[in-house]
């Protein structure tokens, strides 16, 4: 499963620790440290799916099965991810469980020197598959749940597969393996917050990410019926503050905001090749997710030449890096090199133009174009705002 | 909270230091890494359910002899517990 998240990412990072006091003499720990090459590669082994979630980050127009890219190339992209520099390879999909080769991906990576993260709905997995991918040196499993009530979860993946997902939970706790629950969080089940703690506490979790939807691609598509209210976000923000003080010392709570209520933008991938680099099924080398939506890039493909060159050389990748194609207010703002002007294929949803201020941001003058949206939302009545909607449900490649 | 001397901290599931040949040593973790160097590399390395907390601490003070003792212990100690609160660590007894 595709999450929707696109800030998420974002967390990857050495995470600075600040050396005991007492070691400012010759016994130091010195642990921060920057890298200035990508650090995780984002595989979309395949658009296929099981799920047809009605907020799914992969493109409208899906690679078929006969565009994807062979085992071997994936294996040959893996080592020179690494030699790059790369950290972490994340399996996404679609639902990279879709892929027969999967298990020999997972031991590619691995021994390329990746750490390999799967993100899963869990939907073709059995437990036999489930150790044999843990056995080629699976580090991480992030598995997508779409509600913690099996009505909710139905709805919004156009499938029955909530109670697959509680047993392979059950499953996860036999093998030694990171675990993360993913909820991608929306009007629909920002009130069920709870509840999806309660299943995170009652397995064997460590992390539990919420990332309220992005609006891109089929979440852009249903987004009249997916943003949540400023109540409800309030709300959420309040229960997570006291969740995460609750449960510190356990399960590490991530949450991740709707942008559109937020006062500044996200640091959208990290900064564009920063840090991050998506592989689609079909070997085209993106900036972010995304990144199709912008007119007049064009994307290298695995296949032609090597993942340096493209990281380094190509011209999506440089079309925005940096700050030279900053417009004001980004251009002499104190807070570009935090949030790197915010998310390009933003600024082209929302004001048409890709070298704009993400429209989210509170300085930019297209702000008022996202009030209107919010404003829509937060005064519609309640009856109007939880009417059965008329999703439209991602489709799967031909 | 001071990790029990006589406890074996070992790397949680899915943390895990990356290869010898690969360089900077990193410790992976889910989502994060850290890199590491001389005594924060020692530390992790050792931190295989093996070694207990007591025997890390010795084994520092012998390679870092020109160090105050006691300092590195509580160096030592601080690291550990701070790699449990990222939930990188945990101690068995």
């Amino acid at each position: 499963m595709a999450i929707s998240s696109f800030c998420k990412k974002s967390a990857l990072s050495t995470f600075s620790c600040s050396a005991p006091a007492s070691a400012t003499g010759p016994f130091l720990l010195n642990m921060t440290s920057t890298m200035p090459n990508p650090l995780a590669l984002i595989a979309e082994l395949t658009h296929r799916c099981p799920l047809h979630c009605v907020y799914c980050s992969n493109p409208m127009e899906l690679q078929s099965r006969t565009n994807e890219l062979s085992t071997e190339i994936w294996s040959r992209v893996f080592k020179e991810a690494a030699e790059a520099g790369v950290l972490q390879a994340d399996f996404t999909g679609g639902e990279p469980l879709a892929r027969p080769d999967i298990v020999a991906l997972v031991r590619a990576a691995r021994s390329a020197g990746l750490y390999v993260n799967l993100i899963t709905s869990g939907l073709p997995l059995d437990e036999a598959k489930l150790a044999a991918l843990v056995e080629a040196g699976l580090d991480h499993i992030q598995l997508s749940f779409q509600g913690a009530r099996e009505e909710t979860a139905n709805e919004i993946s156009g499938t029955k597969s909530h109670t697959q997902k509680l047993r392979v939970l059950d499953w996860l706790r036999r093998h030694r393996v990171a675990v993360t629950l993913n909820f991608v969080i929306h009007r629909r089940n920002i009130d069920q917050l709870e509840e999806m703690l309660a299943l995170a506490e009652s397995s064997c979790a460590t992390r539990i990410e919420f990332a309220n939807v992005q609006y891109y691609g089929w979440a852009f598509a249903n987004r009249e019926n997916l943003l949540p209210t400023r109540v409800q976000l309030d709300q959420s923000l309040t229960l997570i503050k006291r969740e995460q003080e609750r449960l510190q010392a356990r399960i590490r709570v991530e949450y991740v905001v709707p942008d559109y209520y937020a006062k500044y933008p996200k640091p959208c991938m990290g900064g564009w090749g920063r840090k991050l680099m998506l592989i689609t099924p079909s070997g085209d080398a993106l900036p972010c997710h995304a990144a199709q939506v912008i007119p007049g890039l064009a994307f290298e493909n695995v296949k032609d030449r090597s993942l340096r060159e493209i990281w380094e050389h190509s011209a999506a990748f440089q079309k925005f890096r940096g700050e030279a194609w900053m417009q004001e207010p980004c251009k002499t703002c104190d807070r570009r090199e935090q949030d790197f002007g915010g998310c390009r294929c933003q600024a082209l949803l929302l004001v048409g133009d890709a070298a704009a201020t993400d429209p989210v941001c509170s300085l930019s003058p297209m702000r008022p174009k996202v009030d209107a949206i919010l404003t829509g939302i937060n005064t519609a009545t309640s009856a109007q705002i939880f009417a059965q909607p008329p999703w439209r449900y991602r489709l799967n490649p031909a | 909270m001071t990790p029990e001397l006589h406890s074996f901290p070992r790397l949680a599931p899915g943390c895990r230091l990356n290869e010898k040949t690969q360089q900077p040593r990193t410790l992976l973790m889910p989502e994060r890494a850290l890199r590491l160097n001389g005594p924060s590399l020692e530390i992790v390395e050792r931190c295989d359910g093996k070694h207990t907390v007591h025997q890390i601490i010795v084994d520092l003070q012998k390679i870092y002899s020109k160090a105050e003792p006691h300092k590195v212990e509580q160096d030592i100690l601080g690291y550990l517990i701070l790699l449990q609160k990222e939930r990188a660590l945990d101690f068995q007894l």
